[in-house]
C-alpha cells in the first residue's frame, strides 16, 4: 500500500476520530480528515481554536489528541521510522541556530534524516534567497531571513508529508508567492502538505480547507 | 552528492561542539567557577597546609561537581527554546544516539576540562603529590556520570520555566556516590594507601550510566516536548 504513492487516490494521511482537550475546554471532537496525495489542506480558526496543537498531533510530537493516526494505512505509533522519514514538520519556532552559518544549520537538519537531499544546501540557499549569506552566522541575518533558512528545508527534504505551522510569518510578499507556488509543485508530485495560516491563499491546485472553531472541526 | 552527511550521532557531535566553540563564555563559566570557589577555601579556612590538605579532597570533588551541575541546565536549553529539540526527537534517527552525542558534548566541554584542571586546584589546597593522578584518573569517569546523569534531570525539566532550582534537588541525591566514591579514590592516594577499588567503582558508575543514561534522557526529552 504504502509503494503506489503515484495513485492519486491514495490516502496518505489519515486521522480518525481526534478529540482534543485544554484546560478542560474541549476543542475539537470527533474530527475525522484524510489527505489523499496531490492535497493540500489548511487549517483555519480563530487564535487558540487549538490549530498548532493539531498541526503537533500530526506531526506526532503531541498526545494532547486522542485519535488514530495512521500514514499509509498504517498506525504511526507501529511505523514511527517510516512516518518521521516520510514527513517533514516546520513549526512556529524555525529549528535555527544564531550561532550557525545557514549552511551549517542546514546540514544538521538534513543529517537527521537519514535520506539524500532532493538538491545539494547551496541551490535551496539560492531558492530562498540567501544566496550570499552561506557564511553568515544566523544572527547577523534579519528575522525574515532567518525564518527563510529554516523554509529552506521543503527545498531539500524528500519527505512527501509536510507539516508547516504559520510557514508566512515574517516573510515578505514575492517569498509568499515563491512559498505558495513551492508547495503547489510539491503537492503536484504526489506529496500532500498540511498549513496553519492567517494568510489567504492563492494557490493553484487541491487546496482543502478545514475550519476549526468552537467545539468541532468543520470541512470545506 | 558532492557534500556527504555525517551520521545523526556525529553531525550533532559536530553540530554541538561548534556551538560550544562559538559560545566560549558558556564553556569558559563552570571552570573559572571551579578555579575560584577553590582558591577561595585557603581565605576561609587559613593558609594552613595541614587543615587544607585535609579537606583537599572533598573540596575539589564538592566544588567540581557543583561546577558542572552549573552548566547541565543548558543541555538542552538553548535547543528546546528554538524548536531544534523537536526535530532532534521526531528526526528518523536513534534518539540515543543524538541523545549521546549531546551528553557527551556536554562532558567534553566541562567534564574533561575540569578533570585537567583538578590537579591546579589541589595544588592550591596543597594535595599531596601523590593524588594528582589517581584524582585525573577519577575525575574522568565521575564527571562523565555527572553529565550523563545531569543529562536526565536537564531532559525532565527543559520545559519548566524555573528548572533550575528543581533541577538541583532532582539529580544532586544522584550524584552523591560520585561524590562518596571520588573522595574515596583521592584520599586513599593521598594516603599512599591503594585506591583501585572506589576507581574501579567510578568507572563502573560511568559505564552504567553510558548505557541507561541516554535511555531515559531519550523518554524525557520525548515528554517534555509533549505540549
Amino acid at each position: 500500500m504504502g509503494k503506489d504513492s503515484s495513485g492519486a487516490e491514495s490516502v496518505l494521511l489519515g486521522a480518525y476520530d481526534l478529540r482534543c482537550e485544554r484546560d478542560e475546554r474541549v476543542l475539537f471532537e470527533g474530527l475525522t480528515l484524510e489527505l489523499l496525495a496531490g492535497e493540500v489542506l489548511q487549517v483555519e480558526g480563530p487564535n487558540g481554536s487549538g490549530k498548532t496543537t493539531l498541526l503537533r498531533y500530526l506531526a506526532g510530537l503531541s498526545s494532547r489528541c486522542e485519535g488514530v493516526l495512521q500514514w499509509k494505512g498504517v498506525d504511526t505509533l507501529s511505523s514511527r521510522y517510516e512516518f518521521s522519514s516520510d514527513s517533514l514538520y516546520v513549526g512556529h519556532e524555525s529549528a535555527v541556530k544564531l550561532s550557525l552559518t545557514p549552511v551549517e544549520n542546514l546540514r544538521w537538519h538534513a543529517a537527521l534524516w537519514q535520506r539524500p537531499m532532493k538538491r545539494d544546501i547551496d541551490s535551496a540557499l539560492q531558492q530562498v534567497g540567501l544566496s550570499g549569506y552561506e557564511d553568515t552566522p544566523a544572527q547577523n541575518l534579519s528575522a525574515g531571513q532567518r525564518r527563510r533558512i529554516g523554509l529552506a528545508r521543503l527545498y531539500l527534504s524528500p519527505a512527501q508529508l509536510w507539516i508547516l505551522d504559520e510557514p508566512f510569518t515574517a516573510i515578505d510578499k514575492d517569498g509568499v508567492a515563491q512559498l505558495e507556488s513551492l508547495i503547489a509543485d510539491h503537492a503536484e508530485q504526489g506529496g500532500c502538505a498540511v498549513l496553519t495560516t492567517h494568510h489567504a491563499l492563492a494557490m493553484r491546485g487541491r487546496l482543502r480547507r478545514l475550519v476549526l472553531g468552537l467545539g468541532a472541526g468543520e470541512q470545506q | 552528492m558532492s557534500n556527504e552527511l555525517p551520521g545523526p550521532f556525529r553531525a550533532t557531535l559536530g553540530r554541538d561542539l561548534l556551538l560550544s566553540v562559538r559560545r566560549s563564555g558558556d564553556i569558559a563559566n563552570p571552570i573559572i567557577f571551579f578555579v575560584i570557589v577553590a582558591a577561595l577555601f585557603p581565605l576561609g579556612i587559613g593558609p594552613s597546609p595541614k587543615n587544607l590538605a585535609m579537606i583537599a579532597p572533598g573540596v575539589v570533588w564538592v566544588v567540581a561537581l557543583l561546577a558542572s551541575l552549573l552548566s547541565t541546565d543548558l543541555m538542552f536549553r538553548g535547543d528546546f527554546d528554538d524548536g531544534s529539540l523537536e526535530q532532534l526527537v521526531r528526526a528518523p534517527a536513534s534518539l540515543y544516539a543524538t541523545a549521546l552525542a549531546k551528553v557527551l558534548v556536554h562532558w567534553i566541554v566541562t567534564g574533561l576540562p575540569l578533570s585537567l584542571m583538578a590537579p591546579l586546584v589541589g595544588e592550591l589546597l596543597y594535595l599531596p603529590n601523590s593524588a594528582t593522578v589517581p584524582l585525573i584518573l577519577a575525575m574522568l569517569p565521575g564527571t562523565l556520570f555527572l553529565s550523563l546523569v545531569g543529562g536526565i534531570g536537564a531532559a525532565l525539566t527543559v520545559a519548566l520555566r524555573k528548572g533550575g532550582i528543581l533541577l538541583s534537588l532532582l539529580i544532586l541525591p544522584l550524584y552523591v556516590p560520585v561524590l562518596v566514591f571520588g573522595t574515596a579514590t583521592v584520599d586513599a592516594a593521598a594516603a599512599n594507601l591503594a585506591y583501585d577499588v572506589p576507581l574501579a567503582v567510578l568507572i563502573a558508575l560511568a559505564l552504567l550510566s553510558l548505557t541507561l543514561a541516554p535511555l531515559a534522557i531519550g523518554a524525557a526529552l520525548r515528554i517534555s516536548i509533549d505540549h
